[in-house]
Parts: structure tokens; sequence; C-alpha cells
């Protein structure tokens, strides 16, 4: 833990993603107490009004405060990011430690789903469910959850296959242990360093999926702010109000690029094997 | 190489299974039936409509026999008819749209391939240099950038500020009145922004994996014992480290190609370029539902196509898979 710590500190770049991460949590949970404005106040007399000592941002189509639609906007893609992710590795370890654990059919079944859900284009995936159901903040967390597992279960499996031949594991196993008590108590908290990782990195996935889904106007609805929705409404006065596009993007940027250098950073200190190893390769790529 | 290429292949059979059960489950989502949930949206739902989507889905039999119809259906390729006014074939409608999203993704690809590699080779060689310092930098923003606030910014630049590009669609009004060079310079035209966009975040992706890859490859002993053979070091590099550190870039690009063609959505949307993406998008606005679940199984089965060829690259271009070992997951 110490030797954690003092690789990390040592990274820079990973300190100041941790640090401007945590201001942004500290912004979305206080938003309310923090946004100078109500962000659904309608106000006819200032519409469009560029950035200015009341508005620092400007205002929309509206009149509506877009500072204090930011605020709002973070609350959601963090709760999103959070929610989601937190839903992705817990399917994610619980298939990954049932086929890293025991092998043989139950591997093949589950490490097959895992090939047949990666073959879906996740937006493409996303969307078609999206169709079925009403959009909401729940529905987003649920979907965008329910549709990224696939790589947690395999760092976990990973993790499982090696660690289950261990001396400890198998010495549990003499001893008369249950499956649930070795897997739960001596396996996993061994595996659980990349799925950190995993989580740290993927949280800025579902951010930009969520935000991608609400620029479409598929994912959390108006009149709630997301950092999506703004941006929908931005782009058909970008031309005379280029505040609305340049803000709430600017907020997606810092707030991926900060978690992304996090997550790197706890990959780096952790161990330095995983640098090199799949973790660094969780795929990203346009969506 | 044969026996690869045949095993590779039974290896797709249970997958096409899986994506039309995958995909028979987003159907039956709907909390109480799709029907339910398309008459709580739009009440004035004609009879005709209920009557059809019931025929379609066999909505009206037991879950496994609906799966087993339905299946059979798609096994002709025959995923019934837009609910839309025209009426037509979901097939005709996704047929005519796939090339433009097709020919769109192998030329990003191919852009970020040849793009891509030098730098990430740049990077590694010269690793800590300025020049990888600042890939480094244009990496971790490329994969912060939401594209579609990329485009956007493109599309007020190039597009409405200088007036250089045109924002929207694949050709001009006046297309056919063009030269031939016209037409190209046209169409060249129009795809400029969209594939920047595209690419902007698989190139910051490849050019890293590369950089990671050759610089693991550069530490071996082979690398060491060319250069102390003599060898140039454009060939140490070139022919010796370039080669094998590209092998674990092609699994990359492979098991990448659903990001890739999912990302046609957006670019799709932003562009107004006639693709699937942009048609899934329109039918979700428009409850098309066959449309939305046809183009759900093809762009499946496409990507699924995709990676096969992936995978066959890759046994070609490394001979311990052609000949039978299995590459660890």
């Amino acid at each position: 833990m110490v030797a954690f710590w003092r690789t990390f500190a040592r990274n820079r770049l990973a300190v100041i993603g941790g640090v401007v991460v945590a201001i942004l949590v500290v912004f979305a949970v206080a938003a309310p107490a923090l946004a100078p404005w109500d962000p659904n106040k309608h106000d006819t007399r200032r519409i469009l009004a560029p950035p200015s000592a009341q508005h620092w941002m400007g205002t929309d189509q509206l009149g509506r405060d877009v500072f204090s639609r930011v605020l709002y906007g973070a609350r959601v893609s963090l709760a999103v990011g959070f929610v989601s992710v937190g839903i992705a590795t817990l399917i994610g370890v619980l298939l990954g430690a049932a086929a890293g654990y025991h092998g043989a059919v139950v591997d093949g079944v589950i490490m097959r789903l895992v090939d047949l859900m990666l073959v879906f284009p996740r937006f493409f995936l996303l969307l078609a469910v999206l169709a079925f159901l009403k959009p909401s903040i729940w529905t987003i967390m649920v979907v965008i959850g329910l549709t990224g597992w696939m790589s947690v279960a395999r760092l976990v499996r990973a993790e499982f296959l090696t660690l289950r031949e261990r001396e400890f594991v198998i010495w549990s196993e003499s001893v008369g242990a249950s499956a649930a008590r070795i897997v739960f108590r001596h396996i996993l908290p061994n595996a659980l360093a990349p799925v950190l990782v995993a989580m740290t990195l993927g949280i800025p996935a579902a951010i930009l999926m969520e935000s991608g889904l609400s620029f479409l106007g598929l994912g959390v609805q108006p009149p709630h702010a997301t950092w999506g929705n703004i941006l929908t409404d931005g782009k058909d006065s970008l031309e005379i109000a280029w505040w609305m596009t340049v803000y709430p993007g600017l907020a997606i940027l810092i707030t991926v690029l900060s978690y992304n250098l996090l997550g790197e950073g706890i990959r780096d200190a952790l161990d330095p094997r995983l640098r090199q190893s799949r973790v660094g390769r969780v795929i990203r790529l346009g969506g | 190489m044969a026996f690869f290429i045949v095993r590779r292949l039974l290896l797709v059979i249970p997958l096409l299974v899986g994506i039309t059960f995958v995909s028979f489950i987003v159907i039956s989502l709907a909390p109480g039936g799709p029907l339910d949930f398309l008459e709580a949206e739009n009440p004035d739902l004609s009879p005709e409509v209920k009557r059809q989507l019931t025929e379609l889905y066999g909505l009206d039999k037991p879950l496994i026999v609906q799966y087993g119809n339905w299946l059979m259906r798609v096994a002709r390729l025959d995923f019934g008819r837009s609910f839309l006014p025209d009426g037509r074939p979901v097939l005709a409608k996704i047929g005519e749209r796939m090339p433009v999203t097709l020919a769109l993704n192998i030329i990003e690809l191919l852009i970020i391939v040849v793009v891509a590699v030098p730098i990430g080779v740049l990077s590694a060689t010269r690793q800590y240099s300025v020049f990888d310092k600042i890939t480094t930098i244009f990496v971790f923003v490329g994969f912060a950038t939401p594209d579609f606030w990329l485009a956007l910014l493109l599309m007020s630049l190039f597009g409405a500020q200088l007036g250089w590009l045109p924002i929207s669609g694949l050709r001009h009004i006046n297309w056919e009145y063009l030269s031939f060079w016209r037409q190209q310079w046209d169409l060249v035209s129009h795809l400029l922004l969209p594939i920047t966009v595209a690419t902007f975040g698989g190139l910051a992706g490849f050019s890293r994996y590369m950089r990671q890859s050759m610089l693991e490859v550069i530490r071996q002993d082979y690398v060491q014992t060319a250069r102390a053979k003599g060898l140039s070091e454009e060939v140490v590099i070139g022919k010796h480290a370039l080669r094998n550190a590209l092998l674990p870039v092609v699994t990359i690009l492979g098991l990448s190609l659903p990001g890739l063609i999912g990302g046609s959505v957006i670019i799709e949307s932003v562009f107004a370029i006639p693709g699937m993406g942009q048609l899934m998008v329109q039918s979700i606005y428009a409850r098309d539902y066959p449309v939305v679940m046809g183009n759900l199984v093809i762009v499946a089965f496409l990507t699924l196509i995709a990676n096969l060829f992936a995978d066959l690259a890759y046994g070609l271009v490394d001979p311990r898979i052609r000949f039978g070992r299995r590459r660890g997951r």
C-alpha cells in the first residue's frame, strides 16, 4: 500500500487527474448550492446572451444559464458513470469468477457469451435496446452496464485461472473450505487490482457513451440538463452562440481526460506488470 | 492453413445463432411486450399495424416458438417490412445504406493503420523525445474528445466560418451537372470532415498500441542480435522489429472493429450521411421496429465477418497460429 502511494504520487499527471476527478465529484454533489441560477429557469429577456459576469458561460435559447446547466449535467454524467460501471463490474466479476474458477463447460459457455456480446457494435445494441424502453436516467445506467461487463469478465477470469493454481488456494481446498469461501475470501481479493483499473477506465467510457446518447436525444430527456443535450441545443445556434457548444464539450473532455490519467496512474502504481498486459489495452474506439 | 480456416468458419455458426438470440431478447425486453409499449407511446396505433407486428414476431405464441419462427425468417434474410408509409422490405432499406457504411469504415481503418503505425514506431524508437511527448498528449486528448463535439467544432470552423468544406450529405445538389473530376472532388470534400472525426480517436488508440508493442519488441534479444550482426538501424527496426510488433496490433485491430462501426451512428447522424448508423437513429425516432431489429442483426453479422477476416489475416501473418496452436485469449 505504501509502495502504491509512493509510485502513484510520483506520477504527476495521475495526481492531477485524481485531483480534478475529486473536484468534479464535489461540484456534482454540491451543484444545487454552487449553481448561481436555477438551471431550468427561463429568462426571455436574456436569450443567447454571451458569457458575462452574471452568466459565466452565457445563456441558451430559453435564457437558461449554461454554467448552471453544465454543473447539473455533471451530476448526470457522474451518476451514470458510477452506477453503470458498478453494474458492469458486478456482472463481470461474477461471470468471470465462475468461468475462471470452474473452468471446463462453465468457462466455455461464459466465454462464448462474452465473444457473442463483443460482436455487437455497442452503440447499435444500446440504441436497439433503448428503442423498446422509455428513456430515463435509470434505463441508460442499466443498459450501459449490461453492455459493458465483458472486459471485466475477461480480466477476472484470467486472474482466476492463474490464482486458482496457487499454493494458498490449493491449501484452502485441501482443508475443506467451501467453494464460495475460496472464491470470495481467497481468490477474489487478489484479483481486484485489474478490476479497479478497469472500473476507473470504464467510467469515462460510460460518460462518453451517455453524452453521445443524450446528444442524439435518446438519453436522459430534457428538461434535465446533461452535457449531451446541452450540446444538442447548442448545435442549432452554433454560429451565433459558440458558448453553448464549447463549454459542455470541454467539460466532457476534461472529465474523461482526468479519469483516464487517474486510471493509468493507478494501473502503473498497482503493478508495473499490468502496464503491458490486457488492462492496458481496454479498447475504446469511437464508441 | 485449410484446417485453421475451417475451424474458424465453424466457430461462426453458433455466433450467428447467438446474434439472433440476443437480438430477440432485445425485442422481448419491453415490459408487457412490444405491443403494450407501442400503444402507450402511440395511442392511435392502428389495428393494421398491430396485426402486422403480431404476425411478424408471432407475438400471440409462446416465447420459444416466437424465437423459432423469427429465426427461420432471419435465415431467409426476411426481416419484414418497414412501418413507414413506403412499407418497403427492411432488407432493401438496409441494403442501399450498407455500402456507404462499409466504405466509410474501410477507408477509416486504412487511414488509421497507415498513419498510426509510423507514429507509433517513431515515438517508440524516440521514447521521451519531443515527438513522443507531443504524440502522448495527442493520444490522451484523442481518447477524451467526444466525436460529436469534435464534429460540431470542425463543421463550424471549416463549413460555416471558412466555407471551405460542405458539412452534410455525400453529394452536392447539382452533382449530376458537374464534370467528372469535379464530382470526385465533391465526394472527397464531403468525406473529409466525417473521416477526420471518425479516425481521430482510433488514431490515438492505435498509435499508442503500436508504440507499446514496439517498445516491448525493441528490448528483445533477437533485435539486439540483429544489431550485433551489423545490420543498419533501418533494417533492424523496419524489418525485424516492426514485423513482430505488428502482430499484437492486428489482434487489437480486429477487436476494435465493433467500436469503429458503432462510431458510425454518431458520425453519420451529425454529418447527415445516408448509412446504416443514420438509418438506425431515424428508425428509432420513427418507431420503425422492423428496421431497428434488422439493422441490429445485420450490423452484428457484418462485424462478425470483419472479425473473421481479421483472424484469417492474423493466421496469414503469424505462422504459429496457422499451424494449429491456439492463440491465448
